[in-house]
């Protein structure tokens, strides 16, 4: 069985089995120090993650968006106001900065997919 | 500088149109306007619209503010009675005396009322204004029959009317045809027997001798030339208008012989202090013009005279293109031939109710022409004749075009005028396209005028537009989004004849790329529609926005609201009870919708389940308020309770409602039904309305609430029960099959070549031979209709995703938090210190 882990700044941590994540679709992640992520899984089969939290209206709903492509970019939609983000780097290619003023890219966090053998802390 | 006065007498159209053109320059000028009307300037193009719903208010031209921002001093029901040159002062009804530098008559003109014997009796009325509509709708209460002296375009549009208040009507016209000044004969016979066939008497060749009086002194009886007397309590004249140039004869100003101010090319009368516009003015070609462009060509000359620049006008174009009781009629150019060596060329289907005449020059080119029935190709040939253009090919493809290309805008000259309200012609909107970078027809329209008066030519100039737009090489896609060069109607036609069940085999066979929010969830729709299982099954799962992904509504702080089904509105104490005890166990804000159902805000996505749990155990099913799909059918209590309805409107609205629920479209439906004509359930403001009347039921269509409000059309009238259903059942598969991705009804009507008409034969007289088809493919979905929810809560595998996080199902979203609110919860905004709801233990409700 293959886990889908994400960094959270100190170890791996485990999202979910990489046959739950649905193609073209995101999951939630609640990380050990209380922040969030968005983890995807494209129709391609690879997986990102950004910060779940849509800089455009503040909700914690980015991994709720439709995963797609903008010309040879993988993107995510955010479902709230349909601003579009590049799954690889986080960038919004819509805006720069959000209505309050701060940068409207997303972090991005590292995200693997492992055996479940390798050990997960 | 001292500011000069400048008083404008009448707030008419164009009057209004007067002073805007004024303050598109700078203020030079205090403006004062007298009227005599106890309204500003209000549309009386479309004056018969208020009979049908449109108010006084949706009619007026004046924008809110326009007033005050020019500091425009509008005197209601003050009209002007002398006009004193010498001292260059007004003299007005309630006495004030006012003085000009300037004076603009803009009085308009009065309805012409032969002078035969009886002509004032009560119950005879003008068509004029919104005061003498509201005159006519009074008396027709108690009218059984209703009389209008005069064929022409007022009176025809005034026998509609009072069909339309049920009355038994006649048109009497002196002339030996209806429209006698815009068709010729022919024209007019097609026209007669259309207007026959809505139920109207006419009686043409007839002059009005008397109309008599019964002993209380109302409209008894008239009495016609040709011997004949007609029984009849209401009488509407409707015979010519005459110039209002009292006030210039009054005070010596030179008027025609036949009436009208004179005045010069510059719309100027013989006193260089005063101008004449519109209406009551004689313009230098010896014509007085009673149609709106040509008032607001004059307008627009007086305007620049006054504001430093010159302009003339010397004579207009009176072509007319109108839909007459929904009969199309056009005459354009020298409609009736009378250029000398002019030449006909005709077309006549008395069958389909179609006449087409061109006049064309001996040398080929085209003069005019008279277009009943079908006055598709006025757009183009109005332009042609006006320009007296060689005919781009033979003059009887023009008639009966053997191609579309005939049709097309290029064939017209840049010099031809394409909106003749604002006088812009073909080679302005290219430029405006070609040089000034517009892309669209909304940005050309605000940039050149054109199609912002009556909007005839909206179709000519969006082909022009596109059209120019091909011509630089900017491609007009109408495909869906970067991954799909199709329109969402070829993608339905792609799904269903192929029948493909997924979104990977569509676009790795039709598409590019991977996709995205607005053509995954397009395609969903269109899975949906042709009933391709759960919405949350197998790939389908991945397309589907966040509200359908959910079955719920994603609200601004990434909550969500639930919405249960309520047929038709009704719904039992037991089930308000259950719905209320639901929303206080989850702390759930509640609110009633337009819809007449109840909608439950700030569920987070794990306590979905839940909710819905005890919602389908009471009984509930999925509102679909989510989805582009049905939403409601709104009803009025009807007959059963109500002292005014005719039929079962609550029944009929939970039956449709049953019938089109989960049905899935191209952006959401709404429907209404209403016991009587009274309307209680504004089914005229919805995608599909039914109305109950004393035979059966009216179905109307098109209809939109919302940014963009549209009054529904009426389809078809007096239906049965059965063919009822079956022409909603139609239209709806229609639309779904034809429309574009988010294109509520309201816009697709609009859109549809043929409009109403086409609709009409396609769904009621199976034109396309596509009947059958919309039948299966909506019986279909009523049989294999199932609850989303509860055939969510049945399945462990859709029931996964209702976790706010993958890593830790049950753990609520500690960001979706809520503060309280008159006594319920609302979401918290940033700087406030919320608090998280838990489910189902709700001790944060604080009061």
């Amino acid at each position: 069985m293959n886990a889908v882990q994400i960094d959270d700044g100190r170890n791996w941590t485990r999202v979910c089995e990489f046959d739950d994540l649905i193609p073209g679709r995101g999951v939630a992640v609640l990380l050990p120090d209380g922040t969030q992520a968005a983890v995807f899984r494209t129709r391609t089969d690879e997986v990102y993650a950004l910060d779940n939290r849509d800089p455009f209206s503040g909700a914690y709903v980015m991994s709720r968006g439709l995963t797609g492509s903008r010309g040879d970019i993988p993107v995510v939609v955010s479902p709230m106001l349909k601003q579009t983000f590049d799954l690889r780097t986080g960038r919004c290619l819509d805006e720069e900065s959000a209505p309050d003023g701060s940068s409207a890219d997303l972090r991005v966090r590292p995200v693997r997919v492992a055996s479940d053998d390798m050990a997960v802390c | 500088m001292t500011v000069k006065e400048l008083l404008l007498i009448g707030h008419g159209m164009v009057g209004q149109r007067f002073l805007e053109a004024l303050f598109e320059q700078p203020d030079k000028w205090r403006v004062t306007v007298l009227t005599e009307e106890p309204r500003p300037a209000y549309d009386r193009v479309h004056l018969t619209s208020w009979f049908s719903g449109t108010t006084a208010e949706e009619l007026s031209l004046c924008p809110p503010g326009f007033l005050s921002e020019h500091g425009i001093d509008l005197r209601l029901g003050d009209p002007a009675t002398a006009i004193d040159r010498a001292a260059r002062t007004v003299t007005t009804r309630s006495g004030t005396e006012l003085r000009y530098d300037a004076l603009v008559l803009a009085t308009g003109s009065y309805p012409f009322v032969p002078p035969v014997p009886g002509h004032d009796s009560a119950g005879c009325h003008v068509y004029r204004t919104i005061e003498d509509l509201e005159a006519i709708k009074s008396s027709a209460g108690s009218a059984r029959t209703g009389a209008v002296v005069g064929g022409g375009l007022l009176g025809l549009e005034a026998a509609g009317a009072l069909r339309a208040m049920g009355l038994e009507t006649h048109v009497v016209e002196f002339a030996p045809r209806l429209m006698a000044l815009q068709v010729d004969d022919g024209g007019g016979a097609v026209l007669r027997r259309k207007i026959e066939d809505l139920g109207v008497q006419v009686h043409t060749g007839a002059g009005t001798q008397r109309i008599e009086a019964g002993e209380d002194g109302s409209v008894r009886a008239m009495a016609l030339s040709d011997g004949s007397e007609l029984a009849v309590d209401l009488v509407v004249f409707s015979a010519g208008v005459r110039p209002r140039d009292q006030l210039a004869r009054d005070c010596g100003l030179p008027v025609g012989e036949r009436g009208g101010i004179v005045v010069d090319e510059h719309c100027r009368t013989e006193d260089e202090h005063i101008w004449a516009i519109g209406e009551c003015a004689l313009a230098v070609d010896g014509r007085v013009y009673g149609l709106v462009a040509p008032g607001y060509a004059m307008a627009d000359t007086v305007a620049r005279e006054l504001t430093g620049s010159s302009a003339e006008f010397t004579g207009a174009d009176t072509s007319t293109k109108l839909k007459l009781l929904g009969v199309d009629v056009a005459s354009f150019g020298d409609a009736m031939g009378t250029t000398e060596g002019a030449l006909e060329v005709l077309y006549a289907n008395s069958r389909a109710g179609v006449y087409k005449k061109l006049v064309v020059s001996s040398d080929g080119r085209l003069l005019g022409g008279v277009l009943v029935g079908d006055a598709d190709s006025y757009a183009t040939l109005r332009p042609l004749a006006i320009s007296k253009a060689q005919l781009p090919g033979p003059a009887e493809h023009l008639l009966v075009p053997a191609d579309a290309d005939t049709h097309g805008p290029l064939v017209l000259p840049d010099e031809a005028v394409v909106c003749s309200c604002h006088n812009v012609t073909k080679g302005t909107i290219t430029a405006a396209v070609s040089e000034q970078g517009m892309r669209t027809v909304p940005e050309v329209k605000k940039c050149t005028k054109a199609g912002t008066g009556c909007g005839s030519c909206v179709k000519l100039l969006s082909s022009i537009v596109d059209e120019e737009l091909a011509a630089g090489g900017i491609e007009v896609s109408r495909g869906l989004c970067e991954h799909f060069t199709h329109t969402r109607a070829e993608l339905y036609e792609i799904v269903r004849v192929k029948g493909i069940t997924g979104f990977s085999r569509l676009i790795d066979e039709h598409g590019t790329g991977e996709g995205c929010d607005i053509c995954k969830p397009t395609v969903a729709s269109i899975l949906a529609s042709l009933g391709n299982g759960h919405v949350l099954d197998g790939e389908q799962a991945a397309l589907q926005d966040t509200n359908d992904h959910f079955l719920a509504n994603l609200q601004r702080n990434g909550s969500y609201s639930v919405v249960p089904r309520i047929p038709g509105g009704e719904i039992t104490a037991g089930g308000l009870i259950t719905i209320g005890e639901i929303a206080r166990d989850y702390g759930l804000y509640t609110k009633i919708t337009g819809g007449q159902r109840v909608d439950l805000f700030g569920a987070t996505v794990d306590q979905l389940p839940g909710i819905w749990r005890r919602l389908v155990d009471a009984g509930f099913e999925s509102g679909h308020a989510y989805g582009k799909a049905l939403r409601t059918v709104k009803s009025c209590v009807g007959q059963a309770w109500c002292r005014y309805g005719v039929q079962d409107s609550v029944a009929l609205a939970i039956e449709l409602e049953l019938r089109y629920r989960g049905l899935r479209a191209p952006h959401k439906l709404k429907s209404a039904v209403s016991g009587c004509a009274r309307e209680c359930a504004e089914a005229q403001s919805k995608d599909f309305g039914v109305i109950a009347t004393a035979e059966g039921w009216n179905l109307y269509v098109g209809g939109n609430g919302g940014m963009t409000p549209r009054h529904a059309d009426l389809l078809a009238t007096d239906l049965d029960h059965e063919t009822l259903i079956r022409t909603i059942d139609r239209f709806l598969m229609f639309y779904i099959r034809t429309a574009d991705r988010l294109e509520r009804t309201a816009p697709w009507l609009d859109r549809l070549e043929g409009g109403l008409d086409h609709l009409r034969a396609v769904v009621m007289d199976d034109s396309l031979g596509i009947c059958a088809e919309l039948d299966e493919l909506m019986a279909r979905h009523v049989e294999t209709y199932q609850d989303e929810w509860a055939a969510t809560l049945a399945d462990p595998e859709r029931l996964r995703r209702f976790v706010s996080f993958a890593n830790a199902p049950g753990t609520p979203d500690p960001t979706v938090r809520f503060v309280p609110e008159r006594d319920q919860i609302r979401p918290a905004r940033p700087d406030e210190d919320g608090r998280v709801l838990i489910s189902p233990n709700l001790e944060v409700r604080s009061r």
